[in-house]
Order: C-alpha cells, then structure tokens, then sequence
C-alpha cells in the first residue's frame, strides 16, 4: 500500500532508493524513481517517518497513493 | 566539550594514518599562527602560501594542489565528477531540481556518471591533460549521502591512476560514521561546508536534515547539522587528515557570525577557511533568491575575509565550481569530455610521462616565484599607506595573458609596499557571452571591477580602452605576456613614484558587483 512518487516532481537525485526497508523504490528508464505498490509497507514497523516522504528534497513528491486501501502491519 | 570526547579515539587513528600525523598535525597547529605573527603587514601565509611559509610535510601535500594554494591553481588542474546525486539536507540557497546553487550553476543539471564512468573520465582527463591532479567528488548531492558511489569512484581512480589526488567535500552530517574509510582510502583532504555553530542561525538557512531515519526542522535539525560537522572535523583532525572549510556568506544572516565559526573551525584543527559570496538570483527558484536575500558586495567579502585572515589561512581563490567542472585556469573543457566521448576514447594512462611533464610545470612554476622576489627586492625600504586593487586577465601559467575581451574572469590584486597579494577573482563570462565588443557587457565588467584601479591585459581594443579610462580604471597592455606579480610590482612602484612627484593623486575606488553564478566548468582552483 502505498506511498507513490509524482512523476513531474522528481528529481532523480536517487535519494530515497537506499533508504526504502522493503526495497520498493527503483530506477526506471527515464532515469527517474518508481515506487512498487507492492512492496510499499509506507515503513509502518520499520520506522516512524515514511523514508522516502522525509528524504525526498523535493515536496509533495512522495505522496500517499489512494487507489490502494492503508497498509496494516502485520 | 567535543575535542574531549574525541581524543580517546586519536590512538586508533594512528593504526590508519601512520606514525608521523601527530607531527604533521603538530605543525598544521604551529602553522596557524603565522598570520598575526607576520605582523599587520605581511598577513596572508593562506591563499599565497609557498614554500617558505609551510612545513616541508605539509607543503608537499598540497603543493601541486590547486585548490589549496592560490599559486599552485595557475599551473595544476582539477576535475569533479558528477556522482553523486543524493543529499541529506536542505539548505535555502540550493534548488534540488537543479543543482547546488553554491557549488554549480543552477539551472544546468550535471552529468551525472556511474562510478566506472567517472573512473573513465578521471582517466581521459588525466591522460589529455598531464597537469590534472585532483579529482574531487563534490554533489551535486552531499558525496557522502552516496557512500557506495563514492567510495567506489575513489577506489578504481586509487588502482588505476595512483598518483592523482582524492579529495571529496561534504556538509558534515554524515561525516563522522565515515571517517575511518575515508583514512583507508588515502583521501588528501576533505572539505565541509559549515556556515554556522549556532543552532539559531542555522535554523535560518536550513529548514532540514534527514538524520537516523528521521527529518528534522529549524533549530533541532541545526542542532545536529552543527554538533555532526564538529566532530567529524575534530575525527579527520586527529587521523591526520587535512580539512578545508567552505562558508557561504550570507549578508544579515551569518555575515556576522562566520567569525566565530571560523574560530570554532580553527580551534579543530581546520587548515584552511574558504568563506564563499552567496549565489541567489531570483531565477535560480532557491528559498534565498525567491525571498530576496542579496549576496555580499566584493568588498564587503574582501572585508570578512581579511578580518578572518589573521586567525587562519584563508582561501580566496575558490571558483564556486561545477560539480562537473573539468580543467585548469581560464580554460574550459568539459565540452571535451562528455560521457559519450569519454565512454569512446582509448585510454592510455602513462604514468612517467604526466610526472615528466609535471617536473617541467614545476620549473616554470619556480621562474613566476623568482621573478616575483627579484622585483620585490626594488620595493624594499619604501613604505607607503596606499594599497589599491588590480584585475589581471589571464589564462594561467602566472602570466598576464589573456585578451580583455576573451576574459571569463579577473584576477584581482592588492599591491602594497609589502607587494602583490591575491585577494579574489571577478567573473565575467556570462556578461561576454553575446560576443564582446558590446556596449552593455563592457558595463557590467566595469562594474565587476569597479573597485580596481587598473587592469592588466595582453591586448585591449581602443574603445572599451576608452571607456575603462572614463571610469577611472587603468588599462595597462604594457605587461603582455609577462608575470602577474612582478608586473604588479613593477607598475605599483611607478605609480608610487608618480604619486610622490605629484604627477597623479591616489583616490580611493568604490565597491565592485559580485556576479551571480557559479563556474562552468573552466580553471583550476
Ligand atoms: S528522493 Fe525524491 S527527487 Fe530524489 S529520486 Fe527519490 S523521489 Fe525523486
Ligand atoms: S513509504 Fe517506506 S516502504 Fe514505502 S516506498 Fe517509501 S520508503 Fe519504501
Ligand atoms: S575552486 Fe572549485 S575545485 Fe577548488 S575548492 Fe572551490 S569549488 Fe572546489
């Protein structure tokens, strides 16, 4: 569930794609970055701050994505 | 409290860095104190320094370095390269859609390169230009927010060109959980960009960091920004690592408080103090250049600088590079060394032959000292209040060999009876970029040396020769390809004499416009 990255927004200063636990942040061929839905747990049980949202340099570019219901820990 | 702290930790250090760091770092500490020492007079050992004002150590690390001395910038070059995207922090004079503001132009995002691509570049460079020998990792980001590319850079340039230097610049806050590797490494020095130690100012100029997985704000964010950059300058201290300070001066903001940051600096053990005019244009889309906070006038630069000149080295030549930038003084050529090229070209790294060529830069390099000393000599005994500031137009090699109307940028001078002393640089190139010739950059390079009373060049036309004359600016062709300082020197002591026999009276100038824009991509620094 999910945190997604606003396209227009990003930088692809690479930033937050080491800090993700779950390792759903990659590259994409435009040298952008691309969150995987599905491997977003939004870092509930791994952090207080969703890692990408507090690194990102840039605001409102890693945002909650609503299509998908909140993530509940396990 | 800090240095404390940290003293146990010097033992360790001395596994990484050898046995004698304690005294290299005794004498960095010995050093300091030349500038009071050398009485009002004679107060730069800094941007000036040679080799008789350093010890033997340490003037063999950074003699061929031209970010370290002034002088050693005319005849070596260095490159960045763009690995290094990511940062942790947010500082208002940056936009992160483009690049540094203070460290690149913004608006002109970077090349941005893999670690074995810019091992590839540093080597084409090296191998096309032999006067190469630094390659530092300057951002875009903060270098060491992107350990792994830039540790990986430094150690694939360290195995196949061992002989270049490393250097890597950073805004301290992870600094201290990689000082150890950064020993390993044999990194020659390292720079960290600290504008405050108070947490109330800092708050000022960042509205964050991103610290243990956590961002914070204003204060606290500062808090740590400040205790981080501290102890890691206190760990590179105690590991015999030489460290230069950046500082962007900020006019209202930290202007004031830099002096005491430049003490809190030099009490750890810092070599040299960089303190840097702000870059904040509107267009820029910074926090700064949005809410209109100017940047410093090049006097009111020039006056902190020296006012911070007598507790320590203080650097004057830095040209706010690119974190791309490639080359030595005045030229620019990292058009030459675009990743497609680079990714093309053979690569043949001699080692012999850079070192010979080297050995030949050292002995032109010796002709500009000689030549300075034998025309100081003819200064001896005379003693006068008058100091006045010279641009120079030149392309490197010590020399006043540049056309006017080719200048990216002057080289300014303060000539006094204790001779010429570096103070800045002026740059122009933007205002020239319409071709020169053109009324509208003449004014703009007149009022970027508004405070010079003469320029020195190789060659000027008649017309902006004229001009520069009505504004009380001087231009002098009559030194055409001959050594900056001695001609300094040489037309100073004439103009004392024309001032005594009252051929000419000394007036004061006024101030001079820094222009907004960091460097592309050209000199060496
Ligand atoms: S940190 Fe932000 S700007 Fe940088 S790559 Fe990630 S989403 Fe893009
Ligand atoms: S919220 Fe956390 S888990 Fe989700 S993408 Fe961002 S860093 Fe990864
Ligand atoms: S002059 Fe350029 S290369 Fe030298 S310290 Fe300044 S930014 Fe770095």
């Amino acid at each position: 569930m999910a945190y997604k990255i606003v396209k227009d927004n990003c930088t692809g200063c690479s930033a937050c794609e080491p800090e993700c636990p779950n390792e759903a942040i990659s590259e994409s061929k435009d040298g952008l970055f691309i969150i995987d839905p599905a491997k977003c747990t939004e870092c509930i049980g791994h952090h207080d701050q969703p890692q990408c949202v507090a690194v990102c340099p840039i605001e409102e570019t890693c945002v909650i994505d609503d299509n998908y219901p909140r993530y509940q820990a396990a | 409290m800090q240095t404390e702290q940290h003293q146990s930790g010097a033992d360790g250090a001395e596994n990484h860095a050898g046995a004698n760091v304690d005294e290299i770092m005794q004498k960095v500490a010995e050093h300091k104190g030349c500038g009071t020492s050398g009485g009002s007079g004679k107060a730069s050992c800094g941007s000036g320094a040679g080799e008789n004002d350093l010890p033997t150590e340490i003037w063999e690390k950074v003699k061929n370095h031209p970010c370290y001395s002034e002088e050693a910038h005319h005849h070596y070059a260095r490159m960045h390269v763009a690995v290094a995207p990511a940062c942790n922090i947010q500082c208002n004079y940056c936009n992160r859609k483009y690049d540094c503001a203070n460290e690149s132009r913004p608006g002109v995002v970077s090349e941005k390169l893999t670690p074995e691509q810019a091992a590839k570049k540093v080597l084409a460079v090296a191998s096309t230009i032999p006067q190469m020998t630094v390659l530092g990792i300057a951002g875009p980001g903060d270098p060491l927010a992107n350990p792994e590319k830039t540790f990986k850079t430094f150690e694939l340039v360290a195995k196949y060109a061992p002989d270049i230097k490393l250097c890597v610049s950073t805004n301290g806050l992870t600094l201290p959980d990689h000082v150890e590797r950064l020993s390993k490494y044999n990194i020659d020095h390292v720079t960290i960009t600290i504008n405050m130690v108070d947490p109330e100012v800092g708050a000022k100029i960042y509205p964050w960091v991103y610290y243990n997985k956590k961002r914070y704000h204003g204060v606290e964010a500062a808090k740590i920004l400040t205790d981080r950059q501290l102890q890691g300058l206190e760990m590179l201290t105690e590991r015999g690592i030489l460290s230069k300070i950046n500082s962007v001066m900020i006019p209202g903001i930290n202007d004031e408080h830099l002096v005491e940051v430049n003490k809190a600096v030099k009490s750890r053990g810092a070599f040299l103090h960089n303190i840097m005019p702000l870059i904040s244009a509107p267009e820029h889309g910074t926090v700064f250049g949005l809410t209109g906070q100017r940047g410093p006038t090049a006097q009111e630069l020039k006056a902190l600088q020296d006012n911070c000149e007598g507790e320590m080295n203080m650097m004057r030549h830095c040209r706010q590079c690119r974190a791309d930038a490639v080359g030595l003084l005045g030229e620019d050529r990292s058009a030459e060394f675009t990743t497609d090229k680079v990714m093309e070209m053979e690569v043949s790294y001699d080692l012999e032959a850079r070192k010979a060529y080297q050995e030949a830069v050292e002995k032109e390099r010796q002709a500009v000292v000689d030549a300075k000393k034998a025309e100081l000599a003819g200064l001896a005994g005379e003693h006068s209040d008058i100091k006045m500031l010279i641009a120079v137009a030149t392309k490197g090699s010590g020399k006043v060999n540049e056309h006017f109307g080719h200048a990216k940028e002057f080289q300014v001078y303060e000539l006094s009876t204790s001779g010429a002393k570096f103070v800045g640089h002026r740059r122009v190139d933007l205002y020239c970029q319409g071709g020169y010739g053109e009324e509208d950059s003449l004014a703009t390079i007149i009022r970027a040396i508004n405070d010079c009373h003469a320029v020195f060049v190789a060659k000027i036309g008649g017309c902006p020769k004229n001009d520069l004359k009505a504004a009380g600016i001087d231009p002098v062709d009559q030194y055409a390809g001959e050594f900056i300082e001695q001609s300094a020197i040489a037309y100073f002591k004439d103009y004392l004499d024309k001032v005594k026999s009252g051929e000419i009276q000394h007036v004061e100038r006024g101030d001079a416009q820094i222009r907004q824009g960091a460097l592309t991509a050209a000199e060496a620094a």
